[in-house]
This record gives C-alpha cells, structure tokens and sequence, in this order.
C-alpha cells in the first residue's frame, strides 16, 4: 500500500538514509527501531513527504505521489510531543481539518464522540486548550486528531516518548487494542524493543542510515542478521535486566 | 435626479465662483520672523484681493526650497546671504543681479529688498561679556572653557561656524549643536555661554545679551527678501514689490518681539499696516482638539498601511536567506535616518502635502511590525510547523489558521511599539506645514515659550500613554486565550 523505491536522503555530504527499498504491508503494525541517527525518523518524514528525498520515492497505492497535500490527508501522523497547536481547544485541535474541509458540523461532532470513547479521552476535556491537558490525554488528543479523516496509515514518531513509565505501559495497552480493532496499517518509530515487539508484526531494526533485519522479534532473537542485531538486542536486555 | 444635478450644478457653480479670487500659498520657517514676515506676505496679498494661504513654519531651508521650486508654495521670506551660499551654494556673496540671473533657470525670482539686515551674530550674556572684557568676535581667543552650543544649521553652513573659526583664529574643540529656539532658554539659565544668534532677534533685547561685533566682517549680509515663482501672477508680484524698503531694523525688532509677547504673529505682522488688532483670542482646548484630531489621522492613516505593507513583508521575511535580511536591513536603516533628513528627501518627490509626512510616518513604523511578525513566526518550534504540514492544510491556510495565530502576540506588541513611536514620531509633520501636535511644538520653539510648547507635547504624552493601555486591552481581547495560559507544550 505504501512503498519506499531505492529512497536516499543526504544533508550535504552526510548520508541520513543509504538507497534502500521498503514495502509496508496493508493492516499490519511496523516499527522502525534502532539507535539515535539511525535515520529511523527520516524515513518517517520522508514517507509523509515533510522532507524531499535525494533519490528515489514514494509509491502509494500503486503510484508516485503526485500531490502531497491530498495524499497527507490519507495519513495520521502522531509526533512525540503531539503536536497540539496552543492557540486551539482540543476540540478545535482535533476537527481543525474536517472543518478546514468544510465537513458537516453533526458529523464532525459524532465523529469526535467516537473518538473520544476509542482513545479513552475524557470528554469535559474537549473544551480544554493543550497547556491544560496531561501529557497522556495529549497524546490520546494527537492520535484523534489523526485518525480524525479516517486515514489509510497511520504514522508515530516517538508517540510515547515523553510520558512517564506508568501511564507509558497504560497507553501501549490502549494503543495495541486501538491498532487492533483499527486494522489499520500503522508505522510507528520507537527506540524500545519491548515496546516494538508488543506493538508491531514486523520490526525494521535500523543501524547508520540502512535496514540491518526486517522480521518479527522471534526471528530478530532466533536468527540475528549480523552481530549488531544481538549487540542491540542485549543492550536492550540488559536494560530490562537492571 | 434632476433636482439632484441642478445641486450638483450649483456646487460646480459655487466652486467656481471661489476660484474666481485666485489662491497664492506663502510658506515660511520656523523661526519668529518667519513666521511673522510670511503674515505680513499674506495680508498685503489680501489686500490686493488674492486668497492667500500660509504654511507656516517649514523644516529646514532646503524643505522650504524644494516647497517653492515644486509649486507647493508661490512665495517665502529669504535673506540674501542664505540665498548666495545655502541655495546656490555660491562661494562668495552674490549681487541681487546675479541671484536673479541664477534663480531664473528653476522659475524663482526675487522681491526687492524689505529694508532690513537679519545677518548672524554670536550672542553672550551681557554681564559674563563684560566681566571677561569680550566685545569682539577676536577677544574669544583665549576663552576656550566657553561653553557653546550653535544651531544645527549654523554648525553645519557654509558661512557658519567652521569658516568663521578659520577667519578669526579660533579653538573650541567641544561644541555642540542645539535647537536655536532653546538656545536662548539654556543661554539665560547659564547652561551655556555664548551660542548664535540673528541680529533681529526679540530676545537680545529681551534677555539682556551682547552681540559680539564682527570686527572682521566675516558674516555676509543678510537683506531679507521673497523668494517667489515666476509663474506667480504679476498683480501679486507687484503687491509684494510694494513692501520694498519699508521695514527697518527697528521695525522688524518690534514685530518680534510683540510676536514673541502676544503668540500672535498676524497680531505682529498688523504693526506694519499700522492697523489695531485684538489678539486673536486663541482657544487652547479648541486648539487642542483640533491638531488631536489632525495627529490621529495622520498616525491613524500611516499605521493602517504599515500594518497592511508591513504584515506581509514580516511573513516575507520570516523565511531565513537573503530576501530576509534584505527586508530588515530596509527597514532598519529607514528607522536609522533622522526624521528632518527622511523630510528632505521626500519633499522634492512628493511635495510639502499630507502624503509626504504620512508616507515618513508610515517607513518609521515599519521596523517594529517587519521584525516582530518575522520573529513571531521564526520562534515557532519546528514541531508544529511539522504537524501542520503533516495534516495536509495548504500552505496559505497553514499561515492564517496556525502560524500566524500563534505568533499572535508578538505581532501585536510590534504594532504597540510602532504606533507608540509613531505618535511621537507624527509631531514631525509640522515641520512640512501639515499640522498634528507638532504644530504647537514648533511655533512654541520659536517664540522660546513653554507654554505653547506643552500644548502639544502634552497631549502627545498623553496619547502615547493613552495608545499603550489600549494595546493591553487588545492583548486580552484579541489574542488567542491558549497563548496566553503557561505554555508547557511549546
């Protein structure tokens, strides 16, 4: 449904992204992990067309992106601090496209109730502005006002980088039964293997701008592609460990 | 409708029937006998049956030159001297006959002469002059610890001060320049010694001063004149000829210092036709409210287009390159230009007219809404901007419903800031004859009284102060209530 056709970003004579290829499958959880500046997040940007590649593109739906601004209206996208404009309520935040669209008001509020009941936002916080909301309700804001237009992908960058552990383990919970009644086809970028392989069915682990193994985390444990898979799998063990 | 064309008609008709008396503008600087000798123009042009008009108290000589040249106005007083080394920037004084051959090119010609010398003259206390036996401009020589301040014209002339210092053997290598109107207020308080003076001025006499003598004979004479267009109807050009040789020194003191006294300079100018005249009974809060109003329109008009130019020019250059930096390094620069130098500019494009000091108002507000609209936008973390993008709103649309909302609040502190200097600022329209709280300033300056002085720098204190509160107010009223909560997702 969406692939990556020899793709390559550099910024002058550094190399964010080696020319690699990439399909996403359709209703599946992907996530790419790897160590900072492994051009995890560049492939992300690169996927929503927030940055122009070097080379290659981005085939979707069977072709070449012609118009970005139609196509990103097919994606949600979830950025780690969520991305809420200040100056909005949430629920402004949330239907600022659909209105942008001129969709019908009935609609865009039986949408939001919808949405509100999928991502466990409360209610009475609609009328809140971002400043007064906790950093997870901002997060279940974000993924509504993503999935607002009924997106066919879902992209996360760090969703939940920023919360505290607690209501980190809630989400990812919440999260997995959202993706899961959604079908959906969600790309999430994350640098915590125990969340990957709770969240996702396929791990694209990531390592100085190219893909080292794409598989599921059995397969990453089982048949490491090189020693850096089980370097980075330890590192990550080991954190569990302590 | 027919009746409304026969209204139409007998408008057309009436307007006509004023144009019948043919309209002559006199202008004139500001200074006291400017101001006086440009009354007394235009009364005798009354006389003669014309509708004269009187801009009075323009900037600078070269603002009243352009004024005359471009037909802004027909005729202005002007003395000899500044006419040979100011405005023909001839090396030596130039005969009357050589003056006329040399204005004639630019449509100028000259009056005949009113019959008064108004040449330079340093002036000192009388008591410190005695006490250090100075009489002469040669006994300074010695007295370096003088403290002098001269007029700005004086200090920058050709037959000013540097010229003058070179004749006579002199150093002082600290001198500064001053507003020839206050120089005699810091004069008598002792601030300073000696500064530069017009030998018909009212406050010699008044303040008890001594006029040093130019032993040397550097100072030119200064016969004073009017400069008028050729163009202007010769009727005129007879009625002002017929002042010819009819004011003496005394004469001319005496209008000055009733000027001076009264704040009436008509009142004055009446002296000469010997006619009795009450002082015009002026009514300050009349007055008041009249270049209030006069101010605000001015400010009101010059800050609308520089919200509506410089808004737009801010988004321009809020995208980092050269564009950018062009943009701001404009707008800087123009903050950069003193207000007289910006009138000097403008006056020989556009003119001495409304346009001309609302377009100066309007290049002097721009920096602070250029800059802060810049700012606004380039302070919004690159996080939202991605999450606009993200969500497919255009670009247009990404400016008016995100980024611009959330630059909000500097924006609008810019335009606080510009209209607070642009109040300030608009008191420069007088200096061009177009009115506003300015107007008061300078006549005050002239006639060296407080009082008229503070009938315009008052109300626009008070305007300034008045326009600052109102911003806050709009702070709350108009900026989005989300900016205004502390912000921990930004």
């Amino acid at each position: 449904m969406i692939q990556l056709e020899n793709i390559s970003k550099n910024y002058g004579d550094n190399a964010a992204l080696l020319p690699l290829s990439l399909a996403f499958a359709e209703g599946k959880t992907t996530a790419l992990i790897g160590p900072s500046g492994c051009g995890k997040s560049t492939l992300l940007r690169l996927l929503m067309g927030l940055i122009k590649p070097s080379s290659g593109q981005v085939v979707f739906n069977g072709a070449p992106v012609p118009d970005w601004i139609q196509t990103r209206r097919e994606m949600g996208y979830v950025v780690q601090d969520g991305g809420l404009f200040p100056h909005l309520t949430a629920q402004r935040n949330v239907g600022l496209m659909a209105r942008h669209l001129k969709k019908p008001e009935s609609q865009i509020q039986s949408k939001i109730n919808e949405l509100c009941e999928l991502t466990r936002f409360p209610k009475d916080g609609l009328q809140r502005f971002p400043a007064e909301l906790s950093g997870g309700q901002k997060q279940r804001l974000s993924l509504m006002r993503a999935l607002m237009l009924e997106p066919q992908i879902l992209l996360l960058d760090e969703p939940l980088g920023a919360l505290d552990p607690m209501v980190r383990v809630q989400l990812q919970a919440d999260l997995k039964e959202i993706f899961q009644r959604l079908k959906q086809t969600v790309i999430f970028v994350t640098h915590d293997l125990a969340e990957a392989g709770f969240l996702s069915d396929e791990i694209v682990l990531m390592n100085e701008g190219a893909i080292v193994q794409k598989g599921s985390l059995k397969d990453l444990q089982e048949k490491p592609a090189s020693e850096f898979v089980t370097k980075f799998l330890s590192a990550q063990r080991s954190l569990v460990a302590l | 409708m027919k009746r409304f064309l026969l209204f139409l008609l007998a408008i057309a008709t009436s307007m006509a029937m004023a144009q019948d008396k043919q309209q002559v503008t006199v202008g004139s600087k500001k200074f006291t006998e400017s101001y006086v000798l440009g009354n007394l123009a235009k009364r005798q042009l009354e006389k003669a049956g014309f509708d004269a008009q009187h801009k009075q108290g323009i900037g600078a000589t070269s603002i009243v030159w352009q004024a005359l040249k471009s037909g802004d106005i027909d005729l202005y007083p002007e003395y000899t001297g500044t006419i040979s080394e100011e405005i023909l920037k001839s090396p030596h004084p130039l005969t009357d006959d050589e003056i006329t051959a040399a204005l004639k090119p630019d449509g100028i010609g000259i009056s005949k002469e009113l019959g008064f010398d108004d040449t330079y003259a340093l002036v000192m206390r009388k008591d410190q002059a005695d006490q250090l036996g100075i009489h002469s401009i040669s006994d300074l020589k010695g007295h370096s610890d003088l403290k002098i301040e001269l007029s700005h014209e004086f200090l920058k002339r050709k037959d000013g001060w540097e010229p003058l210092c070179a004749k006579y053997g002199l150093n002082f290598p600290d001198v500064q320049g001053i507003d020839h109107g206050i120089a005699y207020t810091a004069l008598k308080s002792k601030a300073i010694d000696l500064t530069d003076a017009y030998s018909t001025d009212a406050q010699i006499g008044q303040f008890n001063l001594t006029v040093l003598k130019d032993n040397l004979n550097f100072f030119p004479k200064y016969r004073a004149l009017y400069l008028y267009r050729l163009n202007m109807p010769q009727k005129a050009v007879d009625a002002i000829n017929a002042l010819a040789g009819k004011i003496d020194e005394p004469l001319m003191i005496k209008m000055n210092v009733d000027a001076e006294k009264t704040k009436d300079f008509d009142h004055a100018a009446a002296i000469f036709f010997k006619e009795e005249k009450s002082v015009a009974k002026k009514s300050i809060w009349g007055d008041i409210a009249k270049n209030t109003a006069r101010h605000l329109q001015l400010v009101g008009i010059s800050m609308l287009l520089a919200l509506i130019i410089g808004i737009p020019l801010g988004i321009w250059a809020a995208k980092p390159g050269l564009t950018s930096q062009m943009i701001l390094g404009f707008t800087g620069m123009v903050q950069t230009i003193p207000s007289l130098a910006l009138l000097a500019l403008l006056v020989p494009l556009i003119g001495i007219q409304t346009g001309t000091a609302i377009l100066a108002l309007f290049l002097y507000s721009l920096l602070p809404i250029v800059r802060n609209t810049a700012a606004g936008l380039q302070s919004i973390p690159a996080s939202f901007k991605e999450s606009a993008e993200a969500l497919g709103l255009e670009p247009f649309a990404r400016l008016t419903q995100i980024y611009l909302p959330m630059a909000s609040r500097t924006i609008l502190a810019g335009v606080k800031t510009s209209v607070i200097i642009n109040i300030g600022t608009a008191t420069l329209a007088a200096l061009i004859a177009q009115g506003g709280l300015g107007d008061p300033i300078i006549a005050g300056l002239a006639l060296n009284d407080t009082g008229t002085i503070l009938q315009g720098a008052i109300p626009a204190a008070v305007l300034a102060l008045v326009a600052g509160w109102v911003f806050d107010l709009l702070d709350l009223a108009l900026i989005p209530k989300g900016l205004r909560l502390n912000n921990q997702s930004a």
